[in-house]
Parts: structure tokens; sequence; C-alpha cells
């Protein structure tokens, strides 16, 4: 299991993230080296297993379904490094000119 | 007073031997006079923790279940005006506007705040090196590593820089640097604790829990913060019971199983032998003692990354460098505000965190590496659930190893993984676990037992770990500073 520098860059564009070539190199070693201890896996039969994703089997956790003030939008919004307009983020431009 | 434990810091307060400002000062002077050495706080926060404890001292009963009591919480633990950095350059200047529940809980049970304290980058490590702000060095020798991710919580409990502190355990994060440090950690089930406001690093893993000097403080400390809130949906409707009942001094009628995976291959032969001393006191204890064999261990580390890792991605996808958090002054378009804030603020663990899991969830990957590891890690709650059918408790040790020094396995993550294998499968299973001092290597490192129980049954933990430390003498060893 070894990961092409091409695939590395591709997982990283997919995860927004920009590498340097020495980055893509290091990590690109790194990830190969588990995804081949991953493999291992292929050893347990789980053809008759469920997957889970809750370990406490929890399911269809409902709360009321009212509105309630929040006191902390305000706050929240001062959280933001962006500048605010009319109580909304103000972003960069999405598109190229 | 600062050696004293929860219990006997209540009882000086109540009999006013002390008051909550005089244990309070004592803490932050002792905390003046080593930090510099260790680097366990990220942010003291004496301003606050002295208004508390004047507070509780002009109330004057100390009736709440931690009155009184100064701590410290690990810096991914959100304090409404008080810094919270989960220790990475993203979060570097982050001040959140509202508290975790679980923070809420522990001051309404009346405790004072000394500080937030360290840990690899948002929790992901074994020996707090990947913070932001660098490591913690380990009380009983600092050219050591405190364990991570919850160093700066286990190091400042070891060495009397509070009477107890909140971790949080995703896979042994507690439990691990506790082990390597000499104090007590305990890992809870899976939703018995409120993670509400605490900094996620994988869902389905995270659980918080404290770092004490006695396994009664834990029990303490889980009173107050365990059950169901509201504000996390995935914190059961179970009852907490009374963790008082549990401490018991025999072990007559118990029976602990010994898996035999956790004794083997990787394991120091000083560390197995260690905690099997430690079985024999258990047994004097009126213990009945049976092997047990966990054979899918050895799939625990690859089972348990592969899933963490893509919850991890999930997680880190929030760090847009809009909302909130560092953002880059390098950019012109929305794309580059993604890429250079990431980029810049996240360290090498995260990124691989980032690049694996996004990987193991992307199309024509899902099934091979996340739905498969999602299947076994089925498999080994049964696995588990089997066990305790036979058997109360099982006992292993923690660590493979005691600690290790610093830049030992930094540039080689899968050596740094290794370091989980004996607490991972605990939090695959979504069962409770409790690290408990059990001796010290020959060069003096610490070396402890883990003591694992099932699905709410903390009061199992309690009653074997509190028999075991009142028939030993290893928690009361302090380090030299």
């Amino acid at each position: 299991m070894k990961l092409t520098s091409e695939e590395v860059k591709h997982i990283a564009r997919l995860a927004r993230l920009k590498l340097t070539d020495k980055e893509v190199d290091k990590f690109g070693e790194q990830l190969s080296d588990i995804l081949s201890l991953a493999k291992t896996l292929e050893e347990v039969d789980t053809s008759k297993v469920e997957p889970i994703a809750q370990i406490t089997g929890l399911q269809n956790v409902t709360f009321k379904d009212e509105t309630e003030p929040c006191e902390l939008a305000d706050k929240l919004l001062e959280q933001s490094p962006m500048p605010i307009q009319d109580h909304m983020i103000k972003v960069k431009n999405v598109f190229n000119d | 007073m600062i050696d004293l434990t929860i219990a006997q810091s209540k009882a000086g307060l109540k009999e006013k031997k002390f008051s909550a400002t005089e244990l309070t000062r004592s803490y932050l002077d002792r905390i003046k006079a080593t930090d510099d050495k260790l680097h366990a706080y990220i942010t003291v926060t004496e301003d606050v923790a002295l208004e508390q404890a004047k507070k509780i001292d002009k109330k004057g009963d100390y009736s709440g279940l931690l009155e009184g009591i100064p701590m410290n919480l690990k810096d991914c633990v959100c304090t409404a005006g008080i810094r919270t950095t989960a220790c990475s350059k993203i979060l570097e200047n982050f001040v959140p506007p509202y508290n975790a529940h679980m923070y809420d809980r522990l001051l309404d049970a009346g405790t004072i705040l000394l500080g937030k304290t360290n840990t690899d980058e948002f929790t992901m490590g074994a020996s707090s090196e990947n913070s932001y702000f660098g490591v913690t060095a380990n009380p009983w020798n600092t050219a050591y590593v405190s364990g991570g991710s919850s160093g700066g919580p286990a190091a400042s409990v070891a060495a009397d820089q509070c009477t107890f502190s909140i971790g949080t355990d995703t896979g042994g994060s507690i439990r691990q640097p506790a082990s390597l440090c000499g104090a007590v950690g305990l890992k809870v089930t899976y939703g018995r604790v409120p993670r509400y406001g605490c900094i996620p690093y994988a869902s389905s893993f995270d659980t918080v829990g404290p770092i004490t000097k006695t396994v009664e403080d834990a029990a303490l400390v889980l009173q107050a913060i365990a059950g169901r809130s509201e504000k996390d949906a995935t914190t059961p409707d179970v009852p907490v019971p009374d963790y008082a009942d549990f401490l018991k001094e025999d072990l007559t009628g118990i029976t602990l199983g010994l898996p035999k995976e956790y004794f083997g291959q990787g394991v120091d032969k000083e560390v197995s032998e260690t905690v099997m001393k430690g079985v024999e006191v258990m047994k004097q204890l009126g213990a009945k003692v049976i092997e047990i064999s966990l054979p899918l261990t050895k799939y625990a580390i690859p089972t348990y990354y592969i899933l963490v890792k893509s919850e991890g991605s999930t997680n880190m996808a929030r760090y847009d460098g809009i909302k909130y958090g560092h953002t880059t002054d390098q950019a012109k378009e929305l794309q580059d505000i993604y890429m250079n804030s990431r980029s810049e603020g996240f360290g090498d663990e995260v990124k691989r965190t980032i690049m694996l899991g996004t990987y193991a969830l992307s199309a024509g990957y899902y099934d091979a590496y996340y739905l498969k590891a999602a299947k076994v890690r089925a498999l080994m709650k049964k696995e588990f659930e089997e066990a305790f059918e036979k058997c109360d408790a099982l006992i292993t040790p923690t660590s493979p190893t005691p600690t290790f020094k610093i830049g030992e396995k930094v540039d080689d993550p899968l050596a740094m993984y290794m370091c989980d294998v004996l607490t991972v499968p605990i939090n695959l299973a979504g069962i409770c676990g409790m690290s408990v001092p059990a001796g010290f290597s020959s060069n003096g490192l610490p070396i402890s037992i883990q003591i694992i129980a099932g699905q709410y049954k903390e009061g199992n933990l309690f009653h074997v770990g509190h028999a075991f430390e009142k028939a030993t003498e290893w928690h009361k060893k302090k380090p030299n500073l």
C-alpha cells in the first residue's frame, strides 16, 4: 500500500489543505504505513456483521421542536475574524472576476 | 496542604483548618514554583480562582459535593470568557462565549478553577509533544514525556499543582498520561458524562473524566459530573448510582479476568511483572482470578485509527478561517481562506488525521476502510460483552512501557500510535476503564494497572481500585520537584 504523490495532493485538495513538496513526501510515507496496517483488517471475517456507529445503542433521541431565544447570537457572531455587516459575516468572493 | 486529596481537603475546610482562599493560594504558589520545569498549565486563572474562593469562604458551610476544591481543566474544555485553545494555533486566541456543561456541573458542586492545562493539539497524540505550546515534562523525570493527550492534567495532579483535573479520553488520553505520571485516571463509559462544550476529536469515542490522587477522589468527581444532559443527545438516561457505596476494602465475591493478549509482545517485562504483583494483592484481598482471551485485540489499533481519523477529519472541517479561530492574511478568494487558514493553523498530526480520514471516507475506499473498521468494532464490542459474562472486571497494564524520552517518538507516528495499544480497545467498545498506580520501573518511573469494566459499571472500577489502593502505598509516593 503506497500512496503516490498525486494521490496525496488529491487528498490534501479534498481536505482543503495546502502542502509543500516536502510535506507531500513525508505525509505520503506516513499515511501509506498506516493504511498498510489497516489492510490487516481483511483477515477478520465480517460477512455477517452489522457496522456500529453508536456504541451505547441509543436511537432517535428527540427533543421538543420549539424555538427558543438564543442569547449567544451576537457573541457567536463576534467570534468571526471576518468583517460583520448587517448581522452577517462578510466573506471573500467565491468566484474569480 | 497541596498534597491533600479531595476527601481530606473537604474535611479540612469543614473543620476550619484552612479556608478555600488559603488552599487556592497554596496551589497558585505551587504552580508558580514548579511550572517553569513542567509546563503543565497553558493559562493560570488566578483572579477567577481567588474570586470563586472568596465567595465560597463567605458562604462558609462547604456543603457542596466539591465545595472549595481547586482544580484545572484540560484546555479543550470550553470556559466562558477564558481562553480555550485545544493547544492549536488555529484556536490560539479563542475565547468561548459559553461553558462546557460538565464545567457548569463542577461549578454547581463548588469547585475553584486554577487554570487550563496542556494537551496534544485537539487531543491527538500520546505524549503532549503535539501541543502548539510545547511539551509537558514528566514530574518524575523532566527529560521524559508526561504522556498524552492529557499530559498537562496528569502532570499537574502528580506534581500537586491542583487537587484534581479534568481530561478527555478518546483512545487512552486520560489513562495513559495518568499511568505515566503516577496518578489515577478514569475513562468513563461513553455518554456517562456530557461532552457539550468539550472541543471534539472523534465524536463516537470522546469521553470526559477526572484525573485524581486517589480512587475515592475519582468517585467523588464522577458523582458531580455524571448523568444525562439535555445538551448532549448521546448521554443515555441511565441512573447514576451513589459511587461511595462501591468503595470497599475487600474483594470477596469479585472475579477478575486477565486477558492474555494484554501481557504479550510489545509489553515491557517490568510492566507485566508489576501488574502481576498487583494481581497477587487482589487475590489476597479475596478476588478470584481467571484467564480470559480477547483474540481481536491485535486488530484494535488499525480499527481505532481508521474510525477515529475519519471522525476527526469530519470534526476538523468546522475550522474554516471564517466562523472563529485563526484566519490567513494571504487570501484573494474564498478557497484561499480555507486552504491557507487550515494549513497555517493545524500541526502535523491534525493534518495526518484530516488526510487519513478524508481518504478512508472517500468514494471507492469507504467500504474497504471505514465500513470494514466499523464492523470489526461491532465484533470487538461483542467480545468484551462475552468476557464480562465471566468476570466483574479485567486487569491489564495501562501502557505497554513506562514514560519515554521527549523527542523519542515524535517523528514516527506509527510508534506513537502503538502507545495506545492497551487503551483503545476500551474506547472501541464504549466501556469504562481506570488507571491506578501499581509500582515503579528500575529507573524510578511510574507503572500502573488498568482496571476495565462493562458499560456503566464504573462502580466495579472503584471497588477493585479502592481495595487495591488501600492495600498498597504506591499512590502516596510523590515526585521530587
